[in-house]
């Protein structure tokens, strides 16, 4: 290590449920450069101080979606935050806002998995069509209704962002909330209505209270609040067309 | 330990394993399937694929074409036969991910579009903007989620496969939030593990990737085949080897040396071109490029970075903003958080890094390996299309085609196999159990993980890189077999049950010896240049009378693999030139000539 060699110092809280009653800090001084990462930090505290250091990572490139914690307290995924916009400060690490800790950084994502799949996140096609037959023709405009919604790498960023799901573990919460809002805005798609009662159930849009801090810490530019906002105003139109139609607006 | 019962296992959760275990579930609903991921399967390297999925869609375009494009961009290496059912299949397969959603990007009138991509003749490659393979991965995976047989083992580990009877009958998983151990019953076994780059320094791979799959099939006496083969990307992010996809290129992206000289006219891929133009310049295979950037620094012609070393520069200021955030947003954003640029202002200095093992577990055209029951697809497996150089775009389309293949196969396999003995199966789990426990366990070792993987990947690049000689590829070998004998020694700070990463990567690092000695050893005895193999120590030239053969590495316990060559399946290409730009438009024109 050269003498003009600079350290931070990194903060993490530790946590092992085999050993520890509740989580506790540990610093470690890190030696680094200006190209590196938190993540690379933290693989630099495991491979030389602690090799029990517990974290999830894998692409490094912010699109696998692993890698998310609380830097300084805020949601950021740690691959493309950098070392040198702290320095000479400490950064303190945590794991991600809101889920149960496991071990060190790594959280529960058990009920995250189980939303996402309960909003039946694939095409239920509006008209079947055959290999034979090709593609779905969709215009540049009906592309633009949902692309931006496609884009959630699932990092739960928004998760551990959101004071409603702080306070409401079982609220579908902004991620879920804006892939169902792409099958629906999809014109390949007819699975609307079916997916309109989980919108308007008592986990669905109404317990958010629309802070935006969902959108803000997004790290891939989805905007889940205003899924989260399109579909409240979706809700409440299917609330009204209750009272006009003998099937209800969504059935 | 616990008991999972299932028709078809499949190990890796990525595009190839979604697509398999959603081919089992749609031959028969009743057949049970467990798939295991040591991730999330969204976070699946797949995700990290960028440019498309090659596919036939013009009209001007041919499955004949893709075939010619596809076999001499391996150097003749590939399976012939295998390659005409590949490029037949790749439009249904691509068409199928439409219907289920993947947001293929598209043309004016609303049709899929397509790109031009290296070593292709005619635009083919469908893409969803820059993020291909995590659109192809979401939407199999979302879609994954409409079948209640596919039964998801989410963060689960596998530590081996189970065999009796000479019959590949199941798997050994850790549940990674645990530490718990079940044993997974199967008729048919799938392994879908992804390629091994990462025993390489410096990759466009992420971390996960560690070939675990293969070296599971090849401990198990399945051959690695092809292993030598491995494709240097030549646009990667210095340092971190993060990538750049070829479509910058495709898009008309140019690269220059430190002259701002586009270098490729002096390697056979001229005369320059003004627009990208297919298989001319900078639209010329993968392992050209890279081979041609070697030489420049050798020529002193690179751009000699304080920081990040020797580099070329990728030029798209050309292309300008719009086009540039329209195209390729997230290599425009990668550039600018990774490295402070802006790609419609600045050139991005790059150089080749490790990106893809052409060679994997040898399989059978319809993915079946030599262990009865025992199946491999995706960049695990070696099924015969990609030969000693992959061309870009043909593997993620490769994970759909064969995915299907092996779901359908592995279905039938299941169905028709006798019932396993459940007791000798346990027998076997519990001892495989015991060993990867003792991993765990041991005291007194004094070698830490971290550093063996270093020593092995510096050494790995240092005696397989780009240009090979056989007194580095030697000393590689040597150098894998005292880190072999040091893994013995090695210590493990964790020994919690809960979520004990460290003993899973001493478990990968395992891994990862394996299949960096079958690489080393399979690249030492192939004394020719092809493809992506290349020798600068007498054997510079190809050589079609010894090594028009497939490398086959075999596992020795406590030894160097031995190494056994296979034949070529040739069905209508026979080996010639491989040449590029005008040279080989000009053979093209002779072969269309000489078939009149």
């Amino acid at each position: 290590m050269s003498e003009s060699q600079k350290i931070i110092e990194i903060e993490v809280l530790r946590y092992n449920p085999e050993s520890d009653k509740e989580p506790h800090r540990e610093v470690y001084k890190v030696p680094f450069s200006d190209d590196m990462s938190v993540l690379q930090g933290a693989q630099y505290i495991k491979d030389n101080f602690d090799g029990s250091l517990t974290f999830r990572w894998s692409c490094r490139m912010a699109i696998c979606g692993s890698c998310g914690m609380m830097i300084n307290g805020i949601p950021k995924l740690s691959c493309e935050t950098f070392l040198r916009d702290y320095y000479p400060n400490r950064i303190s690490i945590e794991a991600m806002a809101h889920f149960p800790i496991e071990k060190d950084l790594v959280v529960d994502l058990s009920g995250f998995i189980e939303k996402l799949e309960s909003i039946q996140p694939y095409i239920i096609p509006r008209e079947a069509r055959t290999l034979e037959q090709g593609e779905y023709i969709q215009s540049p405009a009906q592309f633009n209704e949902y692309i931006q919604f496609t884009s959630c790498i699932n990092c739960t960023l928004c998760y551990a962002a959101c004071p409603q799901f702080g306070l409401n573990p079982d609220f579908i919460g902004p991620a879920a909330m804006a892939l169902l809002h792409r099958y629906n805005m999809d014109s390949r798609d007819g699975g609307a209505e079916q997916r309109m009662q989980l919108v308007t159930s008592e986990e669905g849009v109404f317990n958010c209270s629309a802070v935006g801090y969902c959108s803000e810490v997004c790290p891939k530019h989805v905007d889940p609040g205003n899924a989260v906002n399109i579909n409240k105003i979706n809700a409440a139109k299917d609330y009204f067309l209750r009272f006009l139609s003998p099937k209800g607006g969504s059935k | 330990m616990e008991i999972f019962k299932a028709d078809v296992v499949i190990v890796g959760g990525g595009g190839a394993g979604l697509r398999a275990a959603i081919a089992v579930a749609e031959c028969d609903p009743k057949l049970k399937i467990a798939l295991v991921s040591k991730v999330y399967p969204m976070r699946s390297h797949t995700v990290a694929a960028e440019g498309g999925a090659a596919g036939v869609k013009k009209p001007t375009d041919s499955f004949e074409y893709h075939f010619h494009d596809t076999v001499g961009g391996g150097d003749w290496l590939c399976e012939q036969d295998v390659v005409e059912y590949f490029v037949e299949q790749a439009p249904l397969e691509l068409t199928q991910l439409e219907h289920w959603g993947c947001p293929w990007s598209r043309t004016e009138d609303g049709h899929v579009n397509v790109r031009a991509f290296g070593g292709m003749k005619i635009e083919r490659t469908w893409f969803a903007a820059d993020k291909s393979g995590f659109h192809i991965l979401h939407t199999l995976f979302q879609t994954s989620i409409k079948y209640p047989s596919i039964k998801r083992f989410d963060e689960h580990f596998c530590v081996d496969i189970l065999e009796e009877d000479g019959r590949c009958q199941g798997a050994v998983v850790i549940e990674m939030g645990t530490g718990e151990f079940t044993m997974i019953e199967a008729k048919s076994v799938i392994i879908a593990t992804g390629g091994a780059g990462r025993v390489f320094r410096e990759s466009t791979l992420g971390g996960i990737v560690t070939g675990d799959g293969m070296a599971l099939a090849y401990r198990h006496g399945v051959a690695l085949r092809d292993m030598e083969f491995v494709q240097y990307h030549p646009t990667c992010m210095p340092v971190t080897g993060l990538l750049f996809t070829e479509a910058c290129r495709g898009e008309g992206g140019y690269l220059v040396n430190k002259d701002g000289y586009r270098y490729l006219q002096d390697y056979g891929l001229g005369p320059l071109q003004d627009k990208p133009k297919n298989k001319y310049m900078e639209l010329g295979p993968r392992d050209r490029l890279s081979q041609a950037f070697f030489f420049e620094q050798q020529k002193g012609r690179t751009i000699e970075h304080p920081t990040l070393g020797s580099v070329v520069h990728l030029d798209l200021r050309h292309l300008g903003e719009a086009y540039l955030r329209e195209r390729l947003p997230l290599i425009y954003e990668m550039a600018e958080t990774f490295m402070g640029l802006d790609p419609a202002k600045d050139p991005i200095p790059v150089r080749p890094g490790v990106h893809y093992t052409m060679g994997g577990i040898k399989t059978d055209g319809k993915c079946a390996a030599s262990l009865k029951g025992l199946y491999a697809i995706g960049e695990c497996s070696s099924v015969g299309i990609h030969g000693a150089n992959r061309l870009g775009s043909n593997s993620l389309t490769e994970l759909l085609v064969f995915g299907k293949v092996a779901g359908v196969e592995a279905a039938k396999n299941a169905k028709s196999a006798a019932p396993g003995n459940s007791a000798a199966l346990l027998k076997q789990a519990q001892a495989v159990e015991q060993r990867v426990m003792a991993l765990k366990t041991k005291t007194g070792g004094s070698e830490r993980i971290s550093v063996i993987r270093k020593e092995m990947t510096q050494s790995m690049e240092d005696g397989c890189g780009i240009y090979r000689m056989e007194k580095t590829m030697q000393a590689t070998c040597d150098k894998l077999a005292e880190l072999r004998e040091r893994f013995k020694n090695i210590s493990i700070d964790d020994k919690s049950s809960v979520w004990n990463t460290d003993w899973l990567t001493a478990i990968e690092l395992d891994y990862q010896l394996d299949v960096a000695q079958a690489m080393a050893h399979s690249a030492i005895n192939r004394k020719e240049s092809r493809g992506a193999h290349q020798r600068l120590d007498g054997y510079e030239q190809r050589d079609d009378v010894n090594f028009l053969k497939h490398s086959e590495a075999y596992y020795v316990a406590g030894a160097a693999p031995r190494i056994a060559l296979g034949d070529v399946k040739i069905t209508k290409s026979q080996p010639a030139a491989r040449v590029y730009g005008a040279a080989g438009e000009k053979a093209d024109q002779e072969r269309k000539a000489s078939h009149v």
